[in-house]
């Protein structure tokens, strides 16, 4: 819902007539890019792409010299020569050379790219491409296109992506295989040289139609941002490829929208909205992202803070031990925004209270409901340390520690089966295993549990 | 031709400024390439030069300056966020290395990108030249850019000496660094500062597009040569600034040529010289090894072939002394049977065997082709492999449980590889089949049981 009310909001602020065509071909491009680029990033072979865009520079500026026209065949054969031959001459590097892999593409790419450059200055009188428009394109000048007709840079975009999609519906089954685990594809009589190669031809056809609309920079955002940001929303390989697209779209989308209110690079704004859309992913996507990781960490934090002092109040106030003797003391337990937060919401559910303190110094006490939670901590940590004591022979003086790490995960039904196993009223310490009056259960800990795994 | 000698001899005083501070970038971005190729992170450089460009068009925006070690300044901390940023999507994120290289890369440089079309649009700006970073303009470089990318390469490689051994250790063991407590992960960031202090130093020679290739390059050239660090670090030094070199000649010489993609054109020249004939790791000197190993097995094999076809007809229970049958030699068509061989290879290792003494010509015979035997020597050597050759067979069917068919190794080792004991069972067992060459029995241990039961086999020395 709130996509469309976005893209709601870009329509009014777009500019209307012909600008449409810079907007959506910069979409195109991203979907393209986007569907293909993903086998990249599962193969791990981002930095291709990269290698890829610059160095096809030499086989559009051949193709140039020899036919003399700007003919997208001729530029596309070029391209796809050069690029299938920077992957393989790099693989031959580092196999024939034993050159690392990442250095063998480095010194590839550049080369070519040099070539390229030299190719394109020397020839400056009779070319119209200047090699400022290789990385950034000229996607602006779309928007002159005369009514009524489809401009060329789209439509080739379109065609490439419909061969993709074409070659993704019928051979899905071995581009899978391939893009996870090209050794048992092979096994399973899978050629897997020939989709890898067969990939690599349809990024570089996306590659060369792209690049007169949008330079190769754009088309390197495209093809790895989108492809990682969709592995981090999903592990489903079909659902992958398909946001990544979509993703791509977007950022085509945004991005150009966006240059073209601020009056600037249409490829240089999509592809650092690609990398926007990346950075909200590795942030907050459910499963993976950084803040719902550090939420769960810090939760299960406060949580093991909360027990840790209901666990110490219980040990001062029903077992009427000296403060000293408590592990950690309560007042330390509470201290810090940790403490803080943790002593606030234990108040909050009603576990401990302000009022009455019977110990002044500490400032509050177990309530009951309290009392009852802080029962089943002691226990779980006392019929662990009788249980390390029996089956694990530790010393005495060993058990504390890991039980107080442990106390926290141990469930009921654990709880029940360490009772029976241990069959003992007391802990190795000789202090009494306390027993939960009120059993069965007031759910409390098992939603705890459950908010943490 | 005085254009060559003017080239050469550095006549002119800009190309004399001009090569001097291409050869010192080359140098220092050569040595420390050494330690990020050995790193594993020869891209890392790719990334870092592209994500300054947004750093140079911000520095201009805001300072209204075009004074190039305040632009290098931008480029610098903008190349910082990018190794910031790479740390935190490798910390903080499942993305692998690969995808977040390219995302820093085209994110920093698409916002550049931006910055630069603004900074075109700005009327101050239209002058700029900051296009000049992309692909490089070293032809233009004045004295005191010189001086300032001088310093910075001066700079990078002094802290490269004085750190020395850390950034050794960093690459090739690291975990004994973290081991002995000292702090790899800041080493670590020091030298991905270094390598963006000489990207940066570099953009305005070679531009951000081919910087990577400065620092990639000239170590992967170098590595061919030698194993050693020190040495590579060195060479690396000496490829860079000889492709400065060349490079800023070349422009000097040639108006059309400008100086970055000579620059890198000329280290990928030194690269595929060096791959193709250094010793040791060029692949040519591996070739030869790899012929010579060939060929010695064929010549090998030959002579084996040769023994076991004399033995065949020895041990033939016909009528006839088989020192004569010897004497006939073996003929060409029983060679060429007995393995794969072409007539013409099978003539070339005839003629260096023949050449080697281990083979003599036998004459023809009476179906008309040439026949061979072995001379004494010949036939010693041939014992000996055959003896080998059946051990190791033995010892893969008997000990390791391995089809022999599948392994046709120079096994004239396995006296070193496997342990004594082993290798006089199997030759006892050899001897208890009839199969060890009898030119090696005499050397055997006793052992009479065994010898008992040869002797039917007709082997009588």
């Amino acid at each position: 819902m709130s996509h469309f009310l976005a893209l709601g909001a870009l329509s009014i602020a777009l500019p209307a007539g012909s600008e449409w065509w810079v907007v959506a071909t910069a979409a195109l491009c991203g979907a393209v890019c986007g569907l293909l680029g993903t086998y990249l990033v599962l193969r791990r072979l981002s930095m291709l792409g990269d290698a890829l865009t610059h160095a096809i520079l030499p086989g559009l500026a051949g193709a140039f010299l020899l036919t003399g026209t700007r003919n997208p065949i001729a530029m596309l054969a070029g391209a796809l020569v050069v690029g299938l031959f920077t992957s393989a001459a790099s693989a031959g590097l580092s196999r024939l050379g034993r050159v690392q892999q990442d250095a063998a593409l480095g010194v590839v790419f550049t080369a070519l790219f040099a070539l390229g450059v030299l190719l394109i200055t020397r020839a400056a009188d009779q070319v119209d491409l200047d090699p400022g428009c290789v990385l950034y394109g000229m996607l602006e000048t779309l928007a002159l296109t005369p009514a009524g007709t489809v401009p060329r840079q789209f439509a080739m975009l379109a065609g490439v992506l419909m061969l993709s999609v074409l070659v993704f519906g019928l051979f899905a089954r071995q581009i899978k295989l391939v893009s996870f685990h090209p050794e048992l594809a092979t096994s399973l009589g899978v050629p897997a040289g020939l989709v890898h190669y067969a990939m690599l031809t349809l990024i570089t056809a996306a590659s060369v139609a792209s690049f007169e609309a949008v330079g190769s920079i754009l088309v390197i955002a495209m093809l790895v941002a989108p492809g990682a940001t969709a592995l981090l929303l999903t592990h489903r390989w079909e659902r992958a490829f398909v946001l990544a697209g979509v993703i791509g779209g977007m950022a085509g989308l945004i991005g150009s929208v966006a240059a073209l209110r601020l009056n600037t690079s249409v490829a240089g704004a999509s592809s650092v909205a690609a990398g926007v859309l990346f950075v909200l992913a590795a942030l907050f996507s459910p499963s993976r992202g950084w803040v719902p990781k550090r939420w769960r960490l810090a939760s299960l934090s406060l949580r093991i803070r909360r027990e840790d002092i209901l666990g110490a109040l219980y040990r001062i106030q029903v077992e009427h031990r000296p403060l000293a003797d408590v592990h950690r003391d309560t007042t330390s337990l509470a201290r810090g925004l940790r403490g803080h937060v943790a002593i606030w919401q234990l108040s909050r559910r009603g576990f401990v209270s302000h009022e009455a303190a019977t110990k002044p110094q500490i400032g509050f006490e177990l309530t009951k409901p309290g009392i009852i939670y802080a029962t089943k901590l002691l226990r779980a940590h006392r019929l662990w340390e009788a249980y390390l004591a029996k089956e694990g022979s530790l010393p005495s003086d060993h058990l504390h520690d890991p039980s107080e790490r442990m106390e926290h995960f141990i469930e009921e039904a654990l709880a029940e089966k360490l009772g029976a196993e241990v069959q003992t009223q007391l802990d190795p310490h000789g202090r009494e295993i306390p027993v939960s009056k009120q059993s069965p259960d007031t759910g409390i800990q098992k939603k705890e549990n459950n908010r943490i795994s | 031709m005085s254009d060559l000698t003017r080239f050469i001899l550095l006549e002119d005083y800009n190309t004399r400024i001009v090569a001097l501070g291409c050869m010192v970038l080359g140098a220092s971005c050569g040595a420390l390439g050494t330690f990020t190729l050995l790193r594993g992170r020869a891209l890392v450089a790719d990334t870092l030069s592209h994500a300054s460009l947004p750093g140079v068009c911000v520095a201009f925006l805001l300072l209204g300056t075009r004074e190039l070690p305040l632009l290098l300044l931008g480029a610098l901390v903008f190349g910082v966020l990018g190794v910031l940023s790479l740390a935190w999507i490798r910390r903080a994120t499942p993305v692998k290395e690969d995808a977040a290289l390219a995302i820093t890369l085209s994110v920093f440089f698409g916002l550049g990108i931006c910055l630069l079309i603004s900074v075109q649009h700005d009327p101050r700006g239209a002058h700029a030249g900051l296009e000049g970073f992309i692909f490089g303009k070293a032809a233009s470089m004045v004295r005191a850019d010189v001086i300032t990318s001088g310093c910075t390469a001066l700079l990078v490689l002094l802290v490269l000496l004085g750190g020395w051994r850390w950034f050794s250790l960093l690459c090739f063991d690291r975990s004994f660094g973290d081991a002995i407590g000292r702090r790899m992960g800041a080493i670590d960031l020091l030298l991905m500062a270094l390598v963006c202090v000489c990207t940066v130093a570099a953009l305005p020679a070679v531009g951000l597009v081919m910087a990577v290739a400065l620092l990639t390059i000239p170590p992967a050239a170098a590595r061919f040569w030698t194993d050693r660090l020190n040495v590579m670090c060195g060479l690396s030094a000496l490829f860079g600034a000889i492709a400065g070199y060349v490079g800023a000649g070349a422009s000097a010489v040639a108006r059309d040529l400008s100086t970055g993609p000579v620059i890198v054109l000329s280290c990928a020249l030194i690269f595929g010289v060096s791959m193709l004939i250094a010793p040791g790791r060029g692949v040519l000197a591996r070739g030869l090894v790899r012929l010579r190993m060939r060929r010695r097995m064929a010549e090998q094999n030959l002579l084996r072939a040769i023994y076991e076809l004399d033995e065949q007809r020895a041990n033939k229970p016909s009528p006839g002394a088989s020192d004569l049958r010897q004497e006939q030699g073996v003929t060409l068509d029983a060679l060429a049977l007995k393995r794969s061989w072409s007539m013409a290879q099978l003539d070339v290792l005839i003629t260096r065997a023949t050449r080697a003494g281990n083979l003599q010509d036998a004459g023809t015979t009476g179906v008309g082709t040439r026949s061979y035997r072995l001379t004494s020597a010949g036939r010693q050597a041939a014992a000996r492999l055959v003896r080998a050759h059946r051990l190791w067979e033995l010892f893969l069917i008997e000990q390791a449980r391995i089809a022999p068919d599948h392994v046709d190794r120079d096994a004239d080792a396995i006296e070193h590889v496997l342990p004594e004991h082993v290798i006089a069972d199997l030759e006892r067992q050899l001897i208890a089949e009839g199969r060890l060459p009898r030119e090696l029995l005499l050397d055997m241990p006793a052992s009479p049981h065994a010898i008992q039961r040869t002797s039917n086999a007709g082997v009588s020395a």
